[in-house]
């Protein structure tokens, strides 16, 4: 036999009897599973999550489950296809042994693979004083139990919401609290919501926005700490300026922290910003060389991205989720030169105080903004940003059917400031500087974060030179 | 029934809306939000919704009835 007919056959041998292990039962290990099937894998398939439940949508969870619209249970995900897999939920991995290709489970059990997807997500960070975080009333959220016990605890309702973070989920909060005429106070270290994410120009406007609706936002402060009453329930919070709020529900909605902790000692390039990767989703080891085995999507993943300078891009976005699990699948798969790369443009979304803000690109990669159509005082309006010369990303308030448009201006790199579409223009189209804070000032950790070029923050092994 | 909606792709058109408002709703101009897991019994509405988007951003369970696997 030929070797191509060699390889041929041991690549329908695997798509026939092959055995592969999915870590994660969300949204991206859904849809890689899905996906395998319809790319033809008929063999086993092993999908491990730590929640009980089966994968269910997550963005619902901080808006109409928190209203009260929807029960916490009803956000189970369409299936697309039959999977006909061994689901073993409820119960987390633990272990990654690459040599043995197993997979260690916390109940103690190995679970063999030929080709592993990781797809642990992220989870929420909590507030870090672990006495402070015990006290009841003090929540996160990010899974559906998170969500249910958020919801009862507003519909009580509690007489003052703190949040403490204005990301995307923090202001949906808090949203959710004025819609229910709750009382709430936002306290953000940075010098606006949003500022992270989308820098202080939208910042200012995002923050503007909040004070209209009786939001009682505080930024540029920290909390110092959570106090309790004698029955162990929060009652108040200090401020890093003395001021005191009284709150009898916290939420500290922090950012997200990767789920990288169960492949210690794998020699994976796992780090803070999540397990490094190709665009085709093959995990990079320690030292930078792919490997032929292990696949990442979703938020997890940290790919390098060409529209990005190929810096490393970690995305915590709902497309990149259904999209990287889908590349990965393909490739798990297939062999070179059918190969499929995660070309995605990032794209998030976020409705909050009656305004849908948008986005495409990735922002922070900008350094200067301008105004392109709409009005800012009528919070109607798209902004594009740019850096040397072209346009990486674009936001729109409410402005949401013009966002395919500049999503096309980002993908072949179009000029800054971009050609101005003939409708919709506002009276000054000058850009400015788009405020970003620094590195390495303290604000909420945006979703979408550019960590560099090297594939993993540990420091890989250098050889010593032969003599 | 079960479904989701790509609010990456949704432009706020707010046909499904107009086709199934215990399903649909939208907070302000263009913001939408939905009921995951409708009722069965508003599955035309929902079938109806999901045809007369102009950008095809709702998704609805192909699975419903048959086998699922994993826990509920």
């Amino acid at each position: 036999m030929t070797l191509p007919a060699t390889v041929a056959e041991l690549v329908r041998d695997f798509r026939a009897n092959g055995r592969i292990v999915i870590v994660g039962a969300s949204l991206a290990g859904l849809r890689a599973a899905e996906a395998l099937r319809e790319e033809g894998f008929t063999g086993s398939l092993t999908i491990i999550g730590d929640e009980p439940y089966e994968p269910y949508d997550r963005p619902p969870l901080s808006k109409q489950v928190l209203k009260g619209w929807v029960p916490a249970d009803h956000t189970k995900l369409p299936r697309m296809r039959e999977v006909d897999a061994d689901w073993r939920l409820g119960v987390a991995a633990t272990g990654l042994d690459r040599a043995a290709k197993q997979v260690r489970l916390a109940d103690g059990e190995q679970v063999p693979y030929d080709r592993l997807l990781i797809a642990t997500g992220t989870r929420a960070r909590q507030w870090p004083n672990p006495t402070e975080a015990a006290l009841q009333g003090v929540h996160t959220i990010r899974s559906r139990d998170d969500a249910a016990r958020l919801r009862a605890a507003l519909a009580e309702p509690p007489s003052r919401v703190l949040v403490i973070g204005a990301g995307f989920i923090g202001s949906e909060v808090a949203s959710v609290c004025r819609e229910l005429d709750i009382p709430v106070t936002v306290v953000e270290r940075g010098s606006a919501p949003l500022v992270g994410a989308l820098g202080g120009v939208i910042g200012e406007i995002a923050a503007q926005m909040q004070r209209d609706h009786g939001v009682d936002l505080r930024c540029t402060l920290g909390v110092s700490s959570l106090e309790g009453d004698s029955a162990g329930h929060v009652r108040r919070a200090r401020l890093s300026d003395g001021t005191v709020v009284d709150a009898d529900v916290v939420v500290a909605s922090l950012g997200s922290i990767r789920n990288v902790e169960w492949l210690e000692g794998s020699g994976l390039a796992a780090g803070f910003w999540g397990v490094g990767c190709d665009a085709g989703g093959r995990a990079f080891d320690i030292n930078g060389v792919v490997t032929d085995s292990i696949y990442v999507a979703g938020d997890v993943a940290r790919a390098p991205h060409v529209l990005y300078e190929y810096e490393f891009l970690a995305m915590e976005h709902w497309d990149n989720a259904v999209f990287g699990a889908e590349v990965a699948a393909h490739n798990m798969v297939n062999l070179e030169p059918h190969y499929r790369p995660h070309l995605l443009v990032p794209g998030f979304w976020s409705g909050q105080f009656g305004v849908n803000i948008k986005s495409v690109g990735v922002p922070p990669f900008g350094d200067e903004i301008v105004f392109t159509q709409g009005s800012v005082a009528g919070r109607s309006f798209a902004a594009a940003y740019g850096h040397r010369g072209r346009i990486v990303a674009a936001v729109t308030f409410d402005h949401g059917k013009w966002l395919e448009h500049y999503g096309k201006l980002i993908e072949r790199s179009a000029p800054f400031p971009p050609p101005p579409p003939g409708w919709d223009r506002p009276p000054d189209m000058k850009p400015m500087p788009a405020e970003f804070p620094e590195p390495g000032v303290p604000t909420e950790v945006p979703d979408v974060v550019l960590t560099g070029h090297a594939p993993s923050e540990r420091t890989a092994e250098f050889r010593p030179r032969r003599h | 029934m079960r479904i989701v909606v790509d609010l990456n792709r949704c432009q706020g058109y707010a046909q499904c809306v107009y086709l199934a408002h215990e399903v649909f709703r939208l907070s302000g101009q263009e913001a939408l939000t939905y009921e995951p897991n409708p009722d069965d019994e508003r599955r035309l509405q929902v079938e109806r919704a999901a045809v007369a988007c102009p950008v095809h951003a709702i998704v609805i369970d192909r699975l419903e009835g048959a086998e699922r696997g994993g826990a509920s």
